[in-house]
């Protein structure tokens, strides 16, 4: 590796940790400066994140040896084209959110948002890139301390009793991933993931049992985290609680359950595990399945737009993991191009509620109609557009998406389930927003009088971030060609982990340095 | 075998109590079961490493054979994020008492287990 490169994979950790210190010990009463610093980061992440994305698109994999102790001794950062796009995605994702936090004053609301939202993207960073098992652990525990401290951002009683249910379900989780950890330790000795990919394929008949039973707790965890059905149920009261712009950002986070999935189930229970190759698929696949019908119809039982908009992501992870659980390369592609989708247009969808339930004075953002608002045309537009983006009409990405992993998931045996169950669900998820859309637009036209807009701060530049999400559907869509064939060529680089293992443990062999 | 046997039925008694105090309705015994169920979990990954009695962990000329040290690290790592989270759930739920009134999960008087 390049010492370039190897400083810039380096810096997608350190560089949030720093700056999350920094300010969190010296910038405590100068929220000017935190602000400046927290930006300044985000900007910075979304440039090395894009250098490490052009350089992995190239195809090879690259592996940082961490106090350069040599894998599988010690713990390795592996950049490849997946890691690579999920931290260009996490960049973008967050900028945006940081954009929007700063010019709502989101940020005032309560001590340390900015130390913490650093923090949990180095979490999200070093979830991406490590290739060390036990380190994911550590980085899952990172990312989710700071969404604890994000999610009760602001306080109140609701967000509290919110926070109360996340945190002890994701200490649960926490306590399964380790007895997976140490499970998978015991039985084969290691836990770099290419050494237990090597290890795996070569397991004898005696230990099988144990690490598909370690395997499949592994999945539940990350299930866990994907908010798939039944292990849903925190993240309605959760994401409905919090601030819209934590919220969004919160998009990313059931993404970092559906990488998991994806990297631990190609990589250590890969096609060379023999018996145990792609263990979760069939348990994952009608859970999915499940999900995009719980999603979708909880749409109908949400009496807010940010349980709309909490449900609506559900929904989508249902989609996603569906096509995810085939384990197939000609659909792993598609829904990789759906995990930059759904990601964008979750956290476009939260930023546009928050920005009409702020206009709509006390109605908020329950469903009901009240007068017009300041600014409805515009808003209207900009929640037509989302709406039409997480639901899956053309002409935006999910429309795209959905169409790619229905023609990706067309070999697989189970597709027609998969194809029934996505079309109907589009459907009901159309006729839910549009519900939710007449009401608050057209039927408040028929009232008199106008909501006065009380202390409405970022008026316009909170609507431009919005925006600019939704120009990231818009250039999702328009840049499908390019987009597709990065995402094709991951799902091809992901299903041949030879490569992986060889930038990780083939250093060993030729003794470097 | 004794050895074996103690370790793994404390694991056993950890874990049955921490699941059984989790699912109470009332945050302290919440708080406690995800004690307990931590507990468990540092006892089963030390376990991992094999049970090995008066081995050194790192290399010793004498010595015959080793204990495995990784475990142990393991441990460490996992009783200071336990131990974290422990004094983050307690600041959370009471700090969730008193804004709501109540120490129910769900914050609805008599929803669920009466102490």
């Amino acid at each position: 590796m390049s010492p370039a490169i190897s400083t810039l994979v380096v810096a997608a950790v350190i560089l949030p940790t720093v700056l999350g210190s920094v300010t969190l010990l010296t910038l405590r009463h100068r929220l000017a400066l935190s602000r400046l610093i927290s930006l300044g980061s985000c900007a910075a992440l979304v440039a090395i994140a894009a250098a490490l994305t052009v350089h992995a698109s190239g195809g090879t994999v690259e592996s940082y040896a961490l106090g350069n102790w040599r894998a599988p001794f010690g713990i390795v950062l592996v950049l490849d084209r997946l890691s690579a796009m999920m931290l260009l995605l996490t960049a973008v994702l967050a900028l945006a959110v940081m954009i929007y936090a700063v010019v709502t004053g989101v940020d005032r609301k309560g001590w340390h948002f900015h130390p913490l939202f650093q923090f949990q993207l180095l979490g999200l960073n070093g979830a991406f890139l490590t290739g060390d098992l036990f380190n994911l652990f550590v980085f899952f525990e990172v990312l989710l301390i700071a969404s604890y401290g994000l999610l009760l951002h602001g306080q109140g009683p609701q967000r509290l009793k919110a926070g109360v249910h996340y945190v002890v379900i994701n200490l649960v989780g926490s306590s399964l991933f380790l007895v997976g950890v140490g499970l998978l330790y015991g039985v084969t000795g290691t836990l770099n993931m290419a050494d237990l990919a090597v290890r795996i394929a070569a397991a004898p008949p005696g230990d099988q049992g144990l690490i598909a039973a370690a395997g499949l707790i592994l999945t539940v965890v990350f299930a866990l985290k994907a908010a798939l059905v039944p292990l849903h149920f925190w993240l309605p009261g959760a994401y409905a609680a919090t601030t819209c712009a934590v919220a969004a950002l919160f998009a990313i986070m059931t993404k970092v359950g559906a990488y998991a999935l994806i990297r631990t189930g190609t990589l250590i229970f890969g096609e060379d595990a023999g018996p145990l190759a792609f263990l979760a698929g069939p348990w994952l696949l009608p859970a999915a399945l499940i999900t995009i019908v719980v999603g979708f119809l909880g749409l109908f039982a949400a009496r807010t737009l940010r349980e709309m908009a909490a449900w609506s992501v559900i929904g989508s992870m249902g989609v996603l993991l569906s096509a995810i659980s085939v384990f197939r390369v000609e659909a792993m592609g598609p829904a990789l191009y759906y995990v930059l989708h759904s990601t964008l247009a979750g956290a476009a969808l939260f930023l546009v509620v928050d920005l009409i339930a702020r206009r709509r004075g006390e109605h908020g953002d329950a469903l009901t109609v009240g007068p017009r608002f300041c600014q409805s045309e515009l808003l209207s537009g900009l929640f037509l557009l989302a709406a039409i983006g997480i639901v899956g009409l053309p002409p935006l990405s999910g429309f795209i998406g959905k169409l790619l992993i229905l023609d990706g998931v067309r070999a697989a045996p189970e597709a027609v389930w998969i194809w029934a169950t996505i079309l109907i669900t589009t459907l009901i998820g159309v006729l839910a927003f549009a519900r939710a859309g007449s009401r608050i637009f057209w039927k408040s036209a028929s009232i008199e009088g106008e909501i006065s807009p009380r202390d409405l701060r970022g008026q316009t530049a909170g609507v431009l971030s919005a925006t600019g999400l939704l120009a990231g559907l818009a250039a999702l869509t328009v840049m499908g060609g390019p987009v597709t064939a990065y995402t094709e060529a991951t799902a091809a680089q992901l299903f041949e982990p030879q490569q992986y293992i060889a930038a990780v443990l083939g250093e060993t062999a030729g003794g470097r340095r | 075998m004794t050895l074996e046997l103690l370790v793994a039925s404390a694991i056993a008694v950890l874990t049955a109590a921490g699941v059984y105090l989790v699912l109470r309705g009332r945050t302290f015994p919440v708080v406690l079961g995800l004690a307990f169920l931590s507990y468990a979990i540092n006892l089963f990954l030390f376990a991992m490493g094999r049970l090995v009695i008066n081995r050194p962990p790192i290399y010793d000329k004498a010595a015959e054979s080793y204990t495995d040290p990784l475990p142990q690290a393991l441990v460490l790592t996992a009783i200071v994020i336990a131990f974290g989270m422990t004094a983050f759930v307690v600041v959370l739920a009471l700090r969730t008492y008193l804004e709501i009134g109540t120490d129910q999960v769900d914050g609805r008087e008599g929803g669920g287990d009466r102490p």
